[in-house]
């Protein structure tokens, strides 16, 4: 047991001007996670503290914010590797903030919708069979199809800072998961989204996203093989 | 830009714009009092919850042709069907003969005998249809060298109608099947536009002369009471494991659709029945596949003593789940725990950094990120954890919730996955068989919802005090000036339910149980919601969700008192045997003032006749 200090973005919309920073000094066992921490002051210090989870072992994508200055889920950052016992926990940057460590994630669920993120298949499937697909083509959609819409990749998109419409990360990787299935047949539709000045050509490779996300995927290299598609395609 | 738009879309955060109902809602609603008009939606079918089953029924409805609106509480994704990872089961025969007969036999012996015959017939010839539907949707299943789906082994699925090995009949896409699942129904809902609303609360259902035709929300976001007036409700609500400390389930799995079918005077069944996972990470629950005894690893006692030698002898480790979940309690009672405390240690050590890192990846990251303990340096300290719920909303085998539990039907009211029981698992539950049983379900549920609403019922004039009781308790909540945190009430709930109806059961425990549930009830007169907002109040959504935690714990304990014989999930340790003669039936749990009612009724054997279940 030691004693950390946590100072934890507060933003309650019918009372704040604007957003404050609030200490609060526990205790932490060993083992904790950050998101152990913030239930052990909701349930324990005070109720009024307001953070999304669900799953809490880093499937669900709820619980994404900024650690020490970092993207990641809280559900799965140990306290204890932080190194430091002052820590400071805001909300995912370049979204409106909702409440607290609540965001409004609709500005990247927006981009999802725009790359349509879904199979667009034209040759109808086999009756009573699966279409097959072979393990090297399957093999295309590791390190695309894990995504968890966190949200932590677009959160640190410098560009996407700078420019809203920029589709970031998050959705140029779910548009690699199907441009690089097998089975989609959904290329033009798709290309036409991507291939756009706020689309694949606007990223700056900075790779800021690739360090941000949790699960170890990898945005960047998927726009890079994006654009080459897309100019094979133009060829 | 997608067509698609999810309901937050239209809104202006803070401040909800756009009214959302089709436009003859004015017409034929008068506006229920203590609600604003702009917060009465009107759609053909109403669906709550958004996961497997949720969204299967959605999808169906939609291709149907109807409008349907789906609440949730959390967004889409995060569901809990996500954190699912072995598989789903169907007897496909890609990789070795299979039947669907033997996935028949499976699943009746799995469940003791207690699951309903004709339903898991209808499940299990279903299961190759539904995978099938996942691949053209898109799911990113594994493959076999030929290109088909993929499939692993899984506990209790094996050959031959019980008397050959284990057979390959999981489908799986490595060790994220839920994941993959959830997200494909997911971008087929966007696909078809199904009209989400996330982060509503389920509240009530409103009910007119028998009929069920709509339920009240609070929208987290905003604040504020929504009324959904529908044709056809759904409730998908899923499981209900964190009545328990130590759980797999989600913190979102808190029995709601449980609580508020029970406050309509509403029976469940099978309640008694909760199954435990041997391999949950101590003090969290999260769960460690099967697969890490499954490539060897030990489990240990204090004294360093591999244990299961003394219960299975021959199975050892690899014993089925209630085997070795009982053999850890068993060990934990007799003081042999971990420096006596309520876990023992799974030892990978001895398998060598290079087969842990190659063959346990996921075990290894989560129990570094969730317990900072490196299964190549220490072992993993494990707890036998609340893991799925057998029991749930009685309906027939077209997910009609009924009224009486047994015939008759609650009129526009359906019920599909965990929170339902049509009953397909009985007293325990085959791995893999559960996303099987969100699927079909939600799938059965929406063709028969859309067959209901193709007859064209006429939609109900709403009661104008429809509202008013959801209205008293988020009220009453916010302004009671009482003492008592919602955290340390469940903290106290869910740590004596894991320690008194657990894995062992005994009269005694149960009657203190179920005395510290009615006192904690007490208590939660006296609750105290530190949070007065109305907008994204996780105090108040934690206080609601307390109440059903704390009704549905009261029938779960009840019901295993009640129940005095040994059968699957359920064991007690004063009648440690199965007892056909007296207990080969469904419970029905009514909540009353008075206490839990009991009825009866009788379980559907069609082809496979109770014998010894034996591994
Ligand atoms: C860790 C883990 C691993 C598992 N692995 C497997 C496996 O390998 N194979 C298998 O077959 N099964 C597995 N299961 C079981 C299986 O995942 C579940 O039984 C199944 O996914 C349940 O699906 P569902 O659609 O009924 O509910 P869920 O997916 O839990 O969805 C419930 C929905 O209801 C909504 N909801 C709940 N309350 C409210 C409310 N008050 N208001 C509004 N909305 C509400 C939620 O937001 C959510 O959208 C596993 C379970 C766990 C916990
Ligand atoms: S690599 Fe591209 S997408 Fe990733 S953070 Fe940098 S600019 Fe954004
Ligand atoms: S790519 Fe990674 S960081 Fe981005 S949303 Fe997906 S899981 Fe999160
Ligand atoms: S709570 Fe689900 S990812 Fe953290």
């Amino acid at each position: 047991m030691a004693e950390y200090v946590f100072k934890i973005f507060r933003y309650d919309p019918e009372k704040d001007e604007t957003g404050r920073v609030q200490e609060y000094r526990i205790d932490v066992q060993p083992g904790w996670t950050v998101l152990d921490a913030l239930n052990y002051i909701k349930w324990f210090v005070d109720g009024t503290l307001s953070y999304r989870r669900a799953c809490r072992h880093g499937i669900c994508g709820s619980c994404g914010m900024t650690i020490n200055g970092k993207n990641g889920l809280a559900c799965e950052t140990q306290i204890k590797d932080l190194g430091t016992t002052v820590i400071t926990v805001e909300p995912l940057r370049g979204f409106p903030v909702i409440k607290d460590l609540i965001v409004d994630m609709e500005p990247l669920y927006d981009k999802l919708y725009a790359i349509k993120p879904y199979l667009i298949t034209k040759t109808p499937p086999p009756t009573d069979k699966e279409r097959l697909q072979s393990p090297e083509d399957r093999a295309k959609l590791d390190g695309k199809y894990e995504c968890i819409l966190c949200g932590c990749c677009t959160s640190s998109c410098p560009t996407y800072w700078a420019d809203k419409n920029f589709l970031g990360p998050n959705a140029l990787l779910k548009a690699a998961r199907f441009l690089f299935d097998s089975r989609d047949e959904g290329y033009e539709e798709r290309v036409s989204v991507i291939d756009d000045k706020h689309g694949v050509w606007r990223c700056h490779t900075i790779f800021n996203c690739v360090e941000a996300c949790p699960k170890e995927l990898n945005p960047t290299q998927a726009i890079v093989d994006l654009r080459k598609l897309i100019l094979r395609g133009k060829l | 830009m997608a067509e698609y738009k999810e309901y937050r879309g239209m809104c202006v955060v803070g401040e909800c714009k756009k009214y959302y109902g089709t436009d003859d809602a004015k017409v034929i609603h008068e506006e229920p009092k203590g609600v604003e008009i702009k917060n009465v939606h009107l759609h053909d079918a109403v669906i709550v919850g958004a996961g497997l089953a949720g969204m299967y029924a959605a999808l169906e409805l939609k291709k149907a042709g109807y409008d349907v609106a789906v609440l949730t509480k959390v967004f889409p994704t995060r569901s809990h069907s996500g954190a699912a990872q072995g598989g789903i089961s169907a007897a496909l025969a890609n990789l070795e003969e299979d039947h669907i007969e033997w996935h028949f036999f499976d699943t009746v012996k799995g469940s003791d005998y207690l699951g309903d015959q004709d339903a898991i017939e209808m499940m299990v010839k279903e299961a190759p249809r539904i995978i099938y539907e996942y691949e053209h949707m898109g799911v990113p299943f594994s493959r076999t060298p030929d290109g088909k789906i993929m499939q692993r082994y899984f506990g209790g699925h094996v050959k031959d109608f019980g008397r050959g090995g284990p057979v390959l009949r999981a489908c799986m896409a490595a060790d994220r099947t839920g994941h993959v699942l959830l997200h494909t129904l997911w971008e087929q809902c966007v696909k078809y536009n199904v009209r989400f609303y996330s982060e509503f609360f389920l509240l009530s259902l409103i009910i007119k002369s028998g009929k069920c035709i709509g339920v009240t929300v609070w929208d987290l976001i905003n604040g504020g009471i929504h009324v959904f007036q529908g044709k056809a409700i759904l409730l998908a609500t899923g499981g209900y494991g964190r009545c328990y400390s130590i759980t797999s389930n989600s913190h979102a799995n808190t029995a709601d659709g449980l609580g508020v079918v029970m406050r309509a005077g509403l029976p469940l069944e099978d309640m008694e029945f909760v199954q435990f996972h041997p391999s949950g990470l101590a003090f969290l629950g999260v769960l460690l596949t099967e697969g890490a005894r499954g490539e060897g690893g030990y489990l240990i006692n204090n004294e360093g003593e591999r244990f299961m030698k003394r219960y299975a002898p021959e199975k050892m480790e690899l014993a089925p789940r209630d085997v070795v979940s009982r053999a850890m309690w068993a060990e934990i009672e007799a003081g042999r725990g971990i420096n006596g405390q309520q876990y023992v240690y799974l030892d990978l050590r001895h398998l060598g950094a290079q087969k842990i890192m190659e063959r346990l990846p996921q075990i290894r990251e989560i129990s570094m990120k969730l317990l900072g303990i490196d299964p190549i340096k220490e072992p993993v300290p494990v707890q036998p954890t609340a893991h799925y719920s057998m029991g749930g909303i009685p309906t027939d085998i077209c997910c009609r919730v009924l009224a009486d539990g047994k015939e008759k039907w609650l009129e526009g009211l359906w019920a599909a996955g965990e929170c339902a029981c049509v009953s397909v698992h009985g007293a325990n539950r085959l791995g893999t068989n559960s996303l099987l049983d969100a699927s079909v379900h939600g799938k059965r549920a929406g063709k028969d919802m859309a067959a209901y609403l193709s007859t064209n019922p006429p939609y109900e004039v709403l009661p104008e005090d429809c509202a008013l009781d959801a209205i008293k308790q988020i009220e009453w909540l916010l302004n009671n000036p009482g003492t008592e945190r919602p955290g340390a009430i469940r903290k106290e709930l869910q740590e004596n339910m894991y320690n008194l109806c657990g894995v062992f059961r005994r009269k005694e425990d149960l009657e203190k149980m179920y005395n510290i549930i009615k006192d904690l009830q007490r208590r939660y007169k006296n609750i105290l919601v530190q949070d007065k907002g109305a907008k994204f109040n996780t105090d108040l959504m934690e206080a609601l969700e307390l109440r059903n935690l704390l009704e549905t714990a009261e029938v779960i304990v009840a019901s295993a008192l009640n129940r005095t014989e040994s059968r699957g999930a359920h064991y007690r340790r004063d009648y440690p045997n199965r007892d056909d003669e007296n207990w080969l039936k469904h419970t029905l749990a009514w909540r009353t003032e008075e206490g839990v009612k009991f009825d009866y009724k009788p379980v559907v054997i069609t082809r496979f006749k109770p014998e010894e279940r034996k591994y």
